[in-house]
């Protein structure tokens, strides 16, 4: 117990199996995983390896078969779904590969959406929406749509949202997998700033190399189970 | 609230035209609402109006039995001065009525029919008989000795202008009542039933030849608004002697057929104004759907960040709602435009006037403007519509986040 409360996610004999017709998929065998609080971790692994199941099933987007998931003290694998959603609200921060953002919204108002939804009042958050979408370099964007925005731009609205309310954990799926090296790179840059400046436990996943040198600490998944787990300074 | 419902708006605005043609929908299907109902409503008017106004008047100051059972006993006293005291308040169109049986013949043939005693001077104003003579004239004063005939009675009894009729009844003594009076008119009321039998003879010829002395039957008011009756009647009914045991009838006592037909006619129409909503309804809910499930991936990511199904749910119905009104707003101004439009203009079509002119009622229906006519068929097409809403919305409840984050 002691050492849960260092650590922002455990996972232990996680296994996640999808049922297709009568075809059992192992996506995910037996994972033991800690994660400590600030960690910023990177999953890397061929595609259909299990990084994105393992992402969904941190995130409470999806339950595991097996085994125990905690977040921030919390059983995830048990919450109901009222209480998933307001954990996801308040303590998990998501990124996705592509269309994270509501296309009717302007940029400003994307990341406001989450604090709406967590009640936050209209003044303060149209400040720190300003605020957090100058630090991650979209200063003057505010109120354009995601249409008008470039793919890297997007992903920066994603991740100023994601990170708004502070939360304990974000999760990024492939976050650059839609960019090219160079605007990756930047965005990468811009993770590790969140991750350092915000106190805020980071975990993506990747299969780009250039992308994994960004970690800290390197897992590679393979057939659904952790085969290396490297920490890297 | 602000940012819901500038998103709610926007998200309407991503398909204009689809937009715009379910909106048009919603906005068709109300105006045409709007149209109908208040035609509708219109020509109820008119024909309540209209009937009422060939024979029955709109109150008739009775003998308390006698609506039920119409003795020539059960009458009432003195019966012209209170027509005239009433006249003297103020009321527009008062006249005095009494009414026998007899047996009427002509010739070789004779018909039972009633007969009706009027005051010719006043029976104008409460019935369109006396302007509806086709041949010949109308009774001329309360003590002539003549009668008007409906037409089809004329023909059935081979009688013509000038010709005598023989009546022969039993007066309110008991004692035989016999008369015989010239024709000098023949009426066509365009209510065949009238036409068919139906005799009138100045009041106080009828009162000397049933033995009424002054008594009356009926006393026939006319030419109130009926949307203000109700207070009419109580003016009427605190001038009634009291000790006399008389009661005011309504319109929709003495004619109690016209509200009835009325009542089936509107079930009829509620029916096929249904139909067109529950049509409406279905290609509407066709939209919503789609554009529920067009957005699925959207859902999942709004789920992601923390949304609750109910708050995704309340965003579709709020696009929903505003949609309607979109189009309800837009219908109601069409329809409602329509609606004043054949309210001054009046509505007929071509042959209109020939069709409606054999049944006595003018050709054309002068739309009825009203807040619940010009606001109940938006209404229920509003409630339908949301009501459709409400089966994508709830969808969404099932929607689980990660399957909705890998949807297209
Ligand atoms: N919803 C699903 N139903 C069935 N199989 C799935 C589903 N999601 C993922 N899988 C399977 O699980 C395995 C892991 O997939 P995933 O986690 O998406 O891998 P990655 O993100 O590393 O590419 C793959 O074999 C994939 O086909
Ligand atoms: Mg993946």
């Amino acid at each position: 117990m002691e050492r849960m409360t260092d650590n922002t996610v455990v996972l232990r004999n996680v296994s996640k199996v999808y049922r297709q017709n009568a075809i059992a998929v192992h996506a995910l065998t037996e994972i033991d995983l800690d994660v400590p609080r600030k960690d910023f971790m990177c999953l890397s692994g061929p595609s259909g390896s299990g990084k994105s199941t393992l992402l969904n099933l941190i995130g409470g987007l999806d339950r595991p078969t097996t085994g125990e998931i905690t977040v921030d003290g919390q059983r995830v694998d048990q919450l109901p779904k009222g209480e998933l959603a307001r954990l996801r609200l308040h303590k998990i921060g998501f990124v996705f590969q592509a269309y994270n953002l509501i296309p009717v919204l302007t940029a400003i108002e994307n990341v406001e959406f989450v604090m709406q939804l967590q009640g936050v009042a209209t003044a303060e958050r149209r400040e720190k929406a300003l605020q957090i979408l100058m630090e991650v370099g979209l200063e003057g964007l505010e109120s354009r749509r995601p249409g008008e925005l470039s793919g890297g731009q997007q992903q920066r609205v994603a991740v100023a949202r994601a990170i708004v309310s502070e939360p304990s954990l974000v999760l990024a799926d492939e976050p650059t997998a839609n960019l090219d090296s160079k605007t990756a790179e930047n965005l990468m840059q811009l993770l590790v700033h969140m991750n350092t400046e915000h106190n805020v436990t980071f975990i993506f996943s990747t299969h780009d190399k250039r992308v994994m040198d960004f970690s800290r600490r390197l897992i590679k998944l393979r057939d659904g189970r952790i085969v290396e787990d490297e920490r890297r300074q | 609230m602000g940012i819901t419902l500038r998103f709610a708006w926007r998200n309407l605005w991503r398909h204009p035209r689809r937009t715009w043609l379910t909106a048009s929908a919603i906005a068709f299907s109300a105006t045409l609402l709007v149209f109908m109902i208040t035609l509708q409503l219109g020509a109820y008017d008119l024909m309540i109006d209209t009937s009422l106004r060939v024979y029955t008047g709109q109150l008739q100051v009775q003998r308390t039995g006698y609506l039920d059972k119409p003795q020539i006993r059960s009458t009432i006293p003195e019966a012209a001065s209170l027509a005239a005291r009433l006249r003297g308040a103020g009321f527009p169109a008062v006249a005095t009525r009494a009414q026998g049986f007899a047996l009427a013949s002509s010739g070789s043939r004779s018909y039972g029919v009633p007969v009706v005693g009027v005051e010719p001077a006043h029976e104008k104003e409460v019935s369109t008989i006396p302007g509806r003579v086709t041949e010949g004239r109308y009774l001329s004063d309360v003590r002539a000795q003549e009668a008007v005939i409906g037409a089809t009675l004329a023909r059935n009894l081979k009688v013509k202008l000038g010709d005598e009729l023989t009546l022969l009844g039993s007066g309110k003594d008991g004692s035989v009542a016999a008369t015989i009076v010239p024709v000098v008119g023949i009426f066509e009321s365009g209510n065949p039933e009238l036409d068919r039998h139906f005799v009138q003879l100045p009041l106080a010829t009828f009162q000397d030849v049933f033995s009424m002395g002054s008594d009356a039957h009926a006393i026939v008011l006319s030419g109130l608004d009926l949307r203000t009756l109700a207070q009419a009647a109580t003016r009427v009914e605190a001038r009634l002697p009291k000790d006399q045991d008389l009661v005011l009838r309504h319109w929709e006592e003495l004619l109690p057929g016209i509200k009835e037909a009325i009542q089936a006619d509107m079930v009829q129409n509620w029916f096929t104004y249904i139909v067109l909503i529950v049509v409406v309804t279905f290609s509407i809910l066709n939209t919503f759907l789609m554009s529920v499930l067009e957005r699925t991936r959207e859902f999942g990511v709004m789920l992601a960040l923390g949304a609750s199904p109910y708050r995704i749910g309340s965003l579709v119905m709020l696009e929903s709602t505003l949609l309607a009104l979109l189009g309800i707003l837009i219908g109601m101004g069409c329809g409602s435009g329509l609606a004043v439009y054949f309210h001054f203009e009046g509505f007929t079509f071509p042959g209109m006037a020939e069709l409606y002119g054999q049944f006595g009622l003018p050709g054309v229906i002068h739309s009825k403007l009203s807040f619940t006519t010009l606001t109940l068929g938006p209404a229920v097409i509003f409630v339908f519509t949301v009501a459709a809403a409400l089966y994508p919305a709830l969808r969404i409840r099932r929607l689980t986040p990660v399957e909705a984050i890998h949807a297209v």
